[in-house]
C-alpha cells in the first residue's frame, strides 16, 4: 500500500519524502484547496520545486484541487488544474463534477483522484465518476468500516485511498455546512473550515475558553487536553448536561487497522494535516512507514507513539470498527 | 535578585531577529498581510517577554506585556525554541495546553507556518552573526536549549 502524506510548505513537503512517503499531496496558496489557511501552501514556483524534488527522490506529487468553484470565478480553479498540470503533478485531486469534466477534457491524459470531499460513499457514485471522467482513484470518506470499504473496493474499477490518521470530519466531506453557519466560511468553498479569522481564546483562570464568529464552543480546564476550534467539537449545554454531541476532540488513529486495509484491497493510505508542522509530518510519516515495514515482516506495530499529535490527546479507529448505525 | 538590564539583550535580539529575515525572505512572504502585525512572546518561565516585528524588523524586551498587541503567545522557553526550529509541531503544543495564544489567531498561524517552513537554525544563525565568537556561541547556546528540557513538547 502507498503511503500518501501532508505538506503544507516547501519544507514539510521535503520532511514528508525524507521521512519515507510515497506521495505527497499539497495545494495551491488560495481557495482552490481545502487547507486555505494563512502562511500555508504552494506558489506556481514552489510546486514546480517540490514536484521536481519528489520526482528526483522518487517519489509522487499528487495536487489537492478540492474545493468546490463559486460560479463568478471558475477561472480561478481552471487555471489552478491548468497549472498543476503544467508544473508536472502525477495526479489532481478534485471534488466538483464540473471541475472533473474540465480536466477529462482539456487534459485527458492526467491522472485524477476523487476527492473525499466528494463524499463518494457507495460503488455507483463511483463508478460514476470513473465511467465519466476517467477518475483512477476515488479518496473514500471516513464513514465507511473497514468491510464496507473492502465491499466497495471489490466493485469498483478504480483504487481506493483511505485515512489512516489526523483530524476527523465527523459530518459527511463536502456537505458540512456548520462553519458556513458560524462563520460564512467553509472548507467545501473557501477551502478552510472555521478560519482563524473568526476564531478567538480567551485565557481566565476557569481555562482557555474558544470563540468561534462568537459562538463559545469550548472552555477547557487549565490542564484539560484540547481540541481544534471547530463547531463538531464543541461541548454544548443541554438539559442532560454539558458535553459533546457530535464529536470528542479525538484524531483517527488506525495503526491496528493497517493488515485488514490491506486484506480489503485498499491501495492507498493517507495522513491528514497539510496545516500541521514539519515535527508532526516527519513523526507521522515514520511512524506508518515503520509500521508498514513491521506489518511486512509479521511484528507489532508501535500503537500510542502518536498520541502527542492527537486532537484532545486521545485516538479513536472512528468508524473503520463501526458498532452502531 | 536583581533583574536583568534588559537593553544589551534587546539590542542583541534584535540584530538576530533583522538577520534572521534577510536571510530568509519567504517568511516574509509567507506572513503576507500580517507582515506588519505586533507580536508578545511571552516564555512563561522568564520574568521578561518580547514585542516582535517583521516588517521593519524590531524587537523590544520589556517586563511585561502591553495590551493592545495583534497576538500575544505564551508557551515555556523550551517549547518557543522548539516551535522557532520546527522541532515540535504548534498544533500538538495546543492540544497539550504547553501552549497558549491570544488576539489575532491568522497572525500568529501566518507567523508559524512562516517560520516552519524557514527551517531555522537558531545555533548557527547565531555562529554566523557572531563571527569569530560564533562557534562557542554557538556551543553554549546548544547546551542551553539541550538542558532546558529532554523533551520540550511535554514542558509546560
Ligand atoms: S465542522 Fe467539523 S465536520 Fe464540519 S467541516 Fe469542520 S471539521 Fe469537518
Amino acid at each position: 500500500m502507498e503511503l500518501i502524506c501532508p505538506a503544507g510548505t516547501p519544507a514539510a513537503l521535503r520532511s514528508a519524502i525524507d521521512a519515507g512517503a510515497d506521495a505527497v499531496y499539497c495545494g495551491f496558496n488560495d481557495e482552490t484547496n481545502a487547507r486555505n489557511f494563512p502562511g500555508l501552501n504552494f506558489s506556481r514556483d514552489e510546486l514546480r520545486k517540490g514536484i521536481a524534488f519528489a520526482h528526483s527522490r522518487g517519489a509522487r506529487i499528487l495536487v489537492a484541487i478540492n474545493t468546490f468553484p463559486r460560479a463568478s470565478s471558475v477561472a480561478l480553479w481552471q487555471r489552478a488544474v491548468d497549472d498543476a498540470v503544467d508544473a508536472g503533478a502525477d495526479a489532481l485531486i478534485v471534488a466538483d463534477i464540473g471541475l472533473m469534466d474540465y480536466v477529462a477534457r482539456r487534459h485527458p491524459g492526467q491522472r485524477l483522484h476523487v476527492s473525499v470531499q466528494a463524499a463518494a460513499a457507495d460503488p455507483d457514485a463511483i463508478a460514476f465518476y470513473v465511467e465519466t471522467f476517467g477518475a483512477r482513484r476515488v479518496v473514500l470518506p471516513r464513514v465507511l468500516s473497514v468491510s464496507e470499504i473492502a465491499q466497495i473496493t471489490r466493485e469498483v474499477s478504480c483504487e481506493t485511498e483511505v485515512f489512516v490518521f489526523g483530524g476527523l470530519c465527523v459530518m459527511a466531506e463536502g456537505r458540512c455546512s456548520l462553519s458556513s453557519y458560524a462563520t460564512g466560511k467553509s472548507p467545501n468553498m473557501q477551502g478552510v473550515c472555521s478560519p482563524a479569522s473568526h476564531v478567538a481564546y480567551e485565557e481566565t483562570a476557569q481555562g482557555t475558553t474558544s470563540r468561534l464568529g462568537g459562538f463559545t464552543i469550548n472552555r477547557f480546564a487549565p490542564q484539560e487536553a484540547a481540541g481544534y476550534p471547530t463547531l463538531c467539537k464543541g461541548r454544548f449545554s443541554t438539559e442532560h448536561g454539558d458535553g459533546y454531541i457530535f464529536e470528542d476532540p479525538v484524531s483517527l488513529d488506525a495503526t491496528t487497522l493497517l493488515a485488514g486495509l490491506r486484506t480489503a484491497g485498499v491501495a492507498a493510505l493517507k495522513i491528514e494535516g497539510r496545516q500541521r508542522g514539519r515535527a508532526y509530518i516527519e513523526s507521522v510519516v515514520r511512524h506508518f512507514r515503520r509500521a508498514l515495514d513491521t506489518m511486512e515482516d509479521g511484528s507489532e506495530a508501535d500503537v500510542g507513539s502518536l498520541k502527542p499529535f492527537t486532537e484532545g490527546q486521545a485516538s479513536t479507529v472512528g468508524a473503520y470498527r463501526k458498532t452502531w448505525r | 535578585m536583581r533583574p536583568l538590564p534588559l537593553l544589551p539583550l534587546q539590542l542583541v535580539l534584535g540584530g538576530f531577529l533583522a538577520r534572521i529575515l534577510k536571510r530568509n525572505p519567504g517568511l516574509l512572504d509567507r506572513l503576507g498581510d500580517h507582515r506588519r502585525a505586533r507580536f508578545g512572546i511571552r516564555p512563561v518561565d522568564l520574568p521578561f517577554a518580547f514585542i516582535v516585528e517583521a516588517a521593519p524588523p524590531r524587537l523590544s524586551a520589556v517586563r511585561e506585556l502591553p495590551p493592545g498587541l495583534d497576538a500575544y503567545v505564551s508557551a515555556s522557553l523550551a517549547n518557543l525554541l522548539a516551535l522557532v526550529e520546527g522541532r515540535v509541531d504548534g498544533d500538538a503544543l495546543m492540544f497539550s495546553r504547553a501552549l497558549t495564544i491570544e488576539g489575532d489567531i491568522e497572525a500568529v498561524l501566518a507567523l508559524r507556518n512562516a517560520i516552519d517552513d524557514a527551517q531555522l537554525d537558531l545555533a548557527a544563525e547565531l555562529a554566523l552573526l557572531l563571527g569569530p565568537l560564533g562557534e562557542p556561541a554557538r556551543r553554549s547556546f546548544e547546551l542551553v536549549r539541550d538542558s532546558l528540557a529532554g523533551s520540550p513538547q511535554k514542558a509546560r
